[in-house]
């Protein structure tokens, strides 16, 4: 993350703004915002039946001959060396196939950083592999156990010991702030923004507000855990992953182990949840690695202890956030500075001041964030990278300026959502935060709101009302492609190396093709999960739908345009060029002359043919540099604190959602009830025990690490304003993320407004309310 | 886990004679031993199977119960009787785990559940008095926010995680216990012993020894009683603090009550300063207050978990106020 980068994309924004917008992908809007059959409709997802059957296959369940299974030895340490590992016990144990250390490990390469200009990269954790006998942090593999069976394997494992020279650790968060860095640039934003005179504004605004808010580690729980099954035939990998990067996974391997990326083959169809937490890690490379020298195929599941010690989690940070108003409530400047922890060795910015740069205008500002290099895990993604953290922060604090004003909190908002970009001065594409606003505080009665903490009470419970906007910045990747398929009986079929984690991809991408090819959804496969189709970006940024839609777009662009060469000139429609033609009733026909139409059988038959295919590819996603691309959201929140015990419980949550069209309202309500789930978790209870004496974590596993029970979570209200974005195929933009954005946030303001106490250090656990 | 053998007993004369004290742990439901054994906390060379044993509920007739150490805690929690005469020991059950672990976990089992200190459960990489005697203890200066606050040690500052235990601690429970060397009495707040010197000596059992049943006798404070606890969620999770209290009043003034703490001790923890500063006295809030005062004046917090003597003063104070508005 360069100047020079923030040089090339500050020149290309620049040219951007003299592009006419016509020129550009979203140019002219997408058809089928207006022409919507089966997007749009409930429907439930294709996998379900399959997953409630249990025939889905997940990675730690594909069958083979001849398979071990793999425990994991975790070092106890964060920095030194190994100087003794006794290791004869477990090789003498029962089932033992092989222990794998340092010793014995084959030559491994660095895997490929996860980055935006490498798809074909997915490493996050970019540390020697098992290759020499430096420890470098609390929880490394030190050895790898193959057996018949996996409790054989975890026995095993318990038998090894090791000594370590023992090496003073930097795993204390404040200390590290010391020597903090500051990135030139976050994703593809410069990093540092300094603009009109903050100083000034502070000293002359009419109120102010300025604090700290701290978020802890967060660690990936999915209900599915890393897992895979692993094998080696002669020099072709084959790897079963639960992964969200394939084509990632892939490249990735092929770097390690110096083979081509033909030689590998990723598979996974079905994923229990990745929010982030499914690239490529150590587990994978020890597995293939152990996979070759055993000559034997290699389970993995990580327990739960393991997954904690070697799949990073969301850093921890800390938040500055300064406020400056007049007295209408319009920002006059605008602070958020901050730290989060992000090793030489990791790929992921944890970028929480994204939000403050987009939200909201301000005569001036003064924004940027720095860096902490630990002796830890590498850091990664999770769930809304950035906002979901930064969200908490910068709408925390508008909720103190709006108390601190005597104004609403909405009204707070209104009075500073501008036009355009405040920071770019961009177009947005589409937005409309205020109509997600209306209908949320509608649905949710904010009337009855007392802007007074303390006024509502009932019994021990202190009743509080609160909201907070969610944001995620829009996203399209280059480089996904999809192939379509269509036999001789009409029948659609669309590949392509996309991801399926329980989101409904499958499910919906059939709908957008049946209405892009103008099938009924009954005539349209999608088949994705697999290396073996064609080339795909990974799931993740929310921008899975995007780009696999414009890719599915693209593909049948050139599937028109070779259906009516195919045709020739005995047809309905010879003579017209693809732009003169749409999808319709099973075949082709002529914009404006619904009469000069050809079925896709009839074609083919004439033809001779038994099948014609097509693929196409996403392209350069130019439209995010010209525009102000952001999906939004306003969450609503009611509790109760008890005032005995400190204690909160969640009465109520609505979110209202501006993230333009819904393509399937079933699926969407589910990804954005469970990020709001995840919200309350990460708002009341989730937090990592980091220790830091020695950067080990301490609730690794589920007993301590706090997700939501149901009991946790209330009855949740899920809209949306359904305004399309005329940028983006189909109208839509992600969803994925933007769920957990603005919870914890909106919580803690309801936590104020209950209680009087303002929390700044999540989780709100109830010692925290005395 | 170890390789271990496993038996079944199907009476308390059968487990004893299967068991070797040395190198046997009779195991019930399972859902905390086995993660011990899981973990390499617990390495037992055999196990003697106990949860078939009779899981009879025996009504005496004053409306005290013999309850078999193999009852199920649903069962227990869902039993007329208790649900009628003993309503904190039924509530304190159901405050527990989850339905699925209620199912399998047994009374015997449950008395004897060990720590949840994640300092202990961590044998490959932190240090435990109670696991390694004179090993250290890494809770003391690490995440302590859950630890004791009363009756630690320097050597310990892990709690009982039982809810039931405290509510039997509560109803002055009997333990009926049975070795080779015939059987024995204990009362429940016996059972369970402070850290001291030995952390890792948690109970009065000895070796060999089996929990047959655990007893409970009617009394008005029993059947006026409740069970709160304050978690961190609002279910499956252990108790910040737990409280079970029952109060029996006549003439205006206190006539019985039981008070026990759980969260807080490395038993479950019997406040009888307080109850002896509210035996007699007038059930009014000022009273509460200086009862759960004189109580906690011997806690010894650490920084992060001194929120609990504030807590439990609170709570304490607001269930027996509950529990006397309701008499009045």
């Amino acid at each position: 993350m360069s100047k020079l980068q923030n040089a090339i994309v500050g020149g290309v924004r620049t040219a951007m703004g003299y592009v006419p917008s016509s020129w550009l992908p979203g140019g002219t809007p997408d058809p089928l915002i207006d022409k919507r059959v089966a997007l749009g409709t409930q429907q439930s997802r294709i996998d379900g039946p399959e997953k409630v059957r249990g025939a889905a296959r997940f990675a730690a369940e594909v069958p083979m001959e001849r398979l071990t299974y793999a425990a994991f030895v975790h070092s106890t340490i964060a920095r030194g060396k190994i100087t003794q590992l006794d290791l004869a016990a477990a090789e003498a144990a029962p089932g033992v196939v092989l222990v794998m250390t340092h010793r014995n490990a084959p030559k491994l390469a660095l895997p490929p950083p996860i980055g935006l200009t490498n798809l074909k990269a997915a490493g996050n954790n970019i540390l020697p592999v098992m290759q020499d006998a430096d420890i470098r942090w609390n929880g490394q593999t030190v050895a790898l156990v193959l057996a018949e069976t996996q409790e054989q394997a975890d026995h095993a494992a318990s038998l090894i010991s090791v000594r370590y020279e023992k090496a003073v650790p930097r795993t204390r968060f404040e200390e590290g702030k010391a020597h903090a860095q500051t990135p030139d640039s976050l994703m593809i934003e410069p990093n540092r923004l300094k603009r009109g005179n903050p100083d000034a504004a502070f000293k002359a605004a009419k109120a102010r507000m300025d604090a700290v808010y701290r978020t802890p580690w967060h660690n990936h729980n999915p209900i599915e855990p890393n897992a895979a099954t692993i094998a080696w035939n002669g020099d072709s990998l084959i790897i079963h992953d639960a992964t969200q990067m394939l084509n990632g996974t892939a490249g990735s391997l092929a770097k390690v182990f110096g083979i081509k990326e033909t030689q590998i083959h990723v598979s996974s169809p079905y994923v229990g949840g990745a929010f982030g937490g499914k690239a490529l890690w150590d587990h994978q490379i020890l597995g293939a690695a152990a996979a070759k020298l055993a000559g034997r195929p290699v389970r993995i599941a990580l327990s739960r202890a393991s997954m904690h010690r070697l799949i990073g989690g969301r850093s921890q940070t800390e938040q500055r956030v300064a406020l400056a108003a007049a007295a209408d409530g319009k920002l006059t400047a605008l602070l958020h500075h901050g730290y989060s922890v992000k090793p030489p060795h990791s790929a992921c910015d944890e970028t929480f001041t994204l939000a403050a740069r987009s939200l909201y205008k301000s005569e001036s500002y003064d924004i940027v964030q720095h860096t902490v290099d630990l002796d830890l895990l590498a850091n990664t993604f999770m769930r809304a990278p950035g906002e979901a953290v930064g969200t908490f922060a910068i709408e925390s604090a508008m909720d103190e300026l709006a108390h601190e004003l005597g104004i609403d909190p909405i009204t707070l908002r209104r009075r500073n959502i501008g036009e355009n970009d405040p920071v770019s001065g961009a177009p947005h594409s589409q937005s409309d935060l205020l109509r997600a606003y209306e209908m949320g505080a509608e649905r949710f009665g904010w009337h009855r709101r007392s802007a007074t903490p303390r006024s509502q009470q009932d019994g021990e419970w202190l009743i509080g009302m609160g909201c907070a906007t969610g944001s995620f910045p829009y996203a399209r990747m280059p480089g996904m492609s999809a192939k379509i398929t269509i036999d001789s009986n009409g029948h659609a079929t669309v590949a392509s190396a996309a991801h399926e984690m329980g989101m409904g991809t499958t499910t919906v991408q059939r709908q957008h093709a049946a209405d892009r090819l103008g099938l009924p959804l009954e005539d349209v496969s999608v088949r994705i999960g697999d290396t073996s189709l064609p080339f795909a970006s990974f799931a993740g940024g929310s921008s899975q739908t995007a780009s696999l839609g414009a890719a599915i777009n693209a593909a049948s662009n050139r599937l028109a345009g070779d259906l009516l060469r195919l045709a020739g000139n005995d047809t309905p429609l010879a003579g017209l060029r693809a732009s003169e033609v749409e999808f319709a009733d099973h075949g082709l026909r002529k914009i404006g002359e619904p009469s000069r139409h050809e079925s896709f059988v009839s074609i083919l038959k004439r033809a001779a043919r038994n099948e014609i295919s097509a693929t196409g590819e996403s392209g350069a996603p130019l439209e995010m540099l010209k525009f102000s691309m952001h999906s939004r959201s306003a969450i609503f929140c009611e509790l109760r604190v008890s005032e005995v015990t400190g204690e909160v419980r969640i009465d109520r949550l609505v979110g209202a959602f501006d993230c333009g069209r819904i393509l399937n309202p079933t699926t969407a309500t589910s990804q954005f009830k469970g990020g709001m789930i995840m919200g309350i978790g990460m708002a009341l209870t989730e937090e990592t025990l980091l220790d830091p004496r020695n950067g080990r974590i301490m609730s690794a596993s589920m007993a301590d690490y706090h997700v939501p029970v149901h009991m946790d979570v209330p009855e949740i209200d899920v809209l949306w304003t359904d305004i399309p974005d005329p940028r983006t195929p189909m109208g839509a933009r992600g969803i994925g993320e933007i769920g957990i954005a603005g919870v914890a946030a909106a919580v803690a303001n309801a936590v104020f407004n209950a209680t009087g106490q303002r929390i700044r250090d999540l989780p709100i656990t109830p010692d925290k309310l005395f | 886990m170890t390789p271990f053998q496993y038996q079944r007993a199907t009476d308390a004369a059968e487990a004893l004679a299967l068991a070797d004290a040395g190198r046997c742990r009779f195991i019930g439901g399972g859902t905390n031993l086995v993660d011990l054994m899981r973990q390499n906390i617990e390495t037992p060379a055999a196990l003697v199977d106990v949860s078939r044993m009779p899981a009879s509920i025996e009504e005496e007739g004053d409306g005290g119960l013999v309850i078999g150490a193999a009852v199920r805690n649903s069962a227990l929690a869902a039993h007329a009787v208790v649900r009628a005469r003993y309503p904190m020991l039924s509530r304190a059950l159901l405050g527990g785990a989850s339905a699925q672990i209620r199912n399998m976990a047994t009374v015997g089992g449950n008395l004897l559940q060990r720590t949840r200190c994640a300092y202990f459960y961590d044998a490959a990489g932190s240090n435990c008095n109670k696991r390694t005697p004179g090993a250290g203890c890494d809770a003391i200066g690490g995440f302590n926010r859950n630890h004791a606050i009363l009756g630690t040690s320097e050597h310990c500052i892990a709690t009982h995680p039982s809810d039931m235990s405290v509510a039997l601690a509560a109803l002055d429970a009997t333990v009926h216990v049975s070795g080779t060397d015939g059987t024995r009495h204990i009362r429940l707040v016996d059972f369970h012993q402070l850290p001291g010197t030995t952390p890792d000596i948690e109970t009065v059992l000895r070796p060999g020894e089996l929990i047959t049943a655990v007893s409970i006798a009617p009394s008005a404070a029993a059947a006026h009683s409740r069970y709160r606890k304050v978690r961190d969620r609002a279910s499956y999770a252990f108790a910040l603090f737990s409280i079970a209290a029952g109060l029996d009043v006549a003439d205006g003034r206190i006539r019985d009550v039981r008070i026990a703490f759980g969260g807080v001790a490395a038993k479950p923890w019997r406040a009888t300063r307080a109850e002896q500063i509210l035996r007699g006295a007038v059930p009014s809030r000022e009273n509460f207050l200086r009862a759960a005062e004189a109580e906690l004046a011997a806690a010894k917090p650490t920084e992060a978990n001194a929120f609990k003597i504030e807590l439990a003063k609170r709570t304490m104070v607001a269930v027996l106020g509950e529990l006397a508005g309701e008499r009045a």
